[in-house]
């Protein structure tokens, strides 16, 4: 989809009205060009300073972020901190199991974030499908639908867990590796495929942004 | 206690009347009655909070158990009221001008269950799920595990051990000797 050189292939958006069609944009996402090494080094250095979570509790993992903004765990040490919309957010946590339900939200949410964004999917479901991996309306692994950066098993992961997960996705940027939104972007189709085959009532554009 | 049994026994043919603790009691009735039954403890009994409504699928016996839990906040008493209706059938009468919020219950039944309340405000909304295509999900011959294995991508290499057996070999290898 991200050919560089001509102009991609605009999005049909074939879930919305057909005079809806026209408010949304229609051209799905690219690939992200690098500068030059150093440059790239020392942004890469300055976005692994500055994680902003988007405030989205999507699963009862959740509940393990709320003890990293107290005192005892404090993250903002680590430059995290949570933001209340996906358009300042540059790291989304997927708290555990994702219904369909909410999948649809995760989705949206993750397409409306600007870039460079990188995805941490904490606790066993979003691995593998956890408790839920006999549930009728439950994902088993998420990174079937949106790319994952960093998993944090466990069930709950401890806020100690979560402590090391940011660390080591702060290792992963800084090496230039954290590259999910360019895998978002080559593999738009899949992706996209993978999404509707499991969200049934797909009454959105087909990028969100 | 008593008096109110006998009262619905006499008045409506109710039947099997417990008291399950001292502030909740259960009766059962027959399906067409229910909606008389309901009226009448709201309106003369005191029952007059319809706090739950709910319904079990008894397919052994090919019903759906349909219960209905009201409160009467007077003597802090509840009663559960059961019926039951074909499970091949699965049409009820509604009740939602008895009580406004009623019709929220019927809605769940409808989606949960495939049992329909005709006349009830919005019962062929979706309620949880959304864009759902497969049959009411909470009949129990909704096979959830064969669902999830033809809808939803698994992660290959996933083992299930015994707890016990498992604990056992790694903590413990020297208790087997």
């Amino acid at each position: 989809m991200s050919d560089k050189k001509g102009k991609p292939v605009p999005l049909a958006n074939e879930g919305l009205p057909p005079g809806e069609r026209g408010l949304f944009c229609d051209a799905p996402p690219r690939e992200y060009a690098p500068a030059a090494k150093i440059v790239e080094d020392f942004w890469n250095w300055a976005r692994s300073q500055s994680l902003w979570i988007l405030g989205f509790g999507t699963g009862c993992g959740a509940i393990e972020l709320r003890p990293l903004m107290t005192s005892r765990y404090d993250m903002y040490r680590f430059g995290i901190q949570p933001r209340p919309t996906p358009r300042q957010s540059s790291v989304f946590v997927i708290g555990g199991y994702a219904s369909v339900k909410t999948l649809k939200r995760i989705v949206r949410s993750y397409e409306q974030m600007m870039g460079p964004k990188f995805v941490v999917a904490l606790g066993s479901c979003t691995i593998n499908g956890g408790m839920y991996w006999d549930s009728y309306n439950t994902i088993k692994r998420i990174d079937q639908y949106i790319p994952v950066d960093v998993y944090i098993a466990g069930c709950m992961p401890r806020p100690e867990a979560l402590l090391a997960g940011f660390q080591e996705l702060k290792r992963i940027i800084r090496a230039g590796k954290a590259e999910g939104q360019n895998l978002y972007a080559r593999d738009f189709e899949r992706y996209k495929a993978n999404q509707k085959r499991v969200i049934k009532d797909w009454n959105m554009p087909d990028y969100n942004w | 206690m008593r008096e109110l049994a006998d009262m619905l026994s006499g008045r409506y043919g109710a039947r099997e009347w417990h008291d399950q603790r001292k502030d909740l009691s259960s009766v059962t009735v027959d399906a067409s009655k229910l909606r008389d039954v309901l009226t009448w403890l709201r309106d003369e009994a005191g029952y007059a909070h319809l706090a739950f409504a709910t319904a079990v699928d008894e397919i052994e016996r090919k019903v759906f158990r349909l219960t209905y839990t009201v409160h009467n906040y007077g003597t802090a008493h509840g009663i559960l009221v059961h019926c039951e209706i074909d499970r091949d059938r699965p049409v009820m009468e509604s009740i939602h001008r008895l009580w406004g919020q009623a019709w929220t219950y019927q809605r769940e039944m409808r989606e949960w269950y495939g049992i329909d309340f005709p006349g009830s405000p919005r019962v062929d909304e979706e309620f949880v799920l959304e864009g759902w295509e497969g049959p009411p999900m909470m009949r129990r011959d909704f096979d959830s595990l064969a669902y999830s294995d033809a809808t939803y991508a698994e992660r290959p290499g996933r083992e299930t051990r015994d707890p016990a057996a498992y604990m056992k070999e790694k903590l413990y290898p020297e208790a087997d000797a």
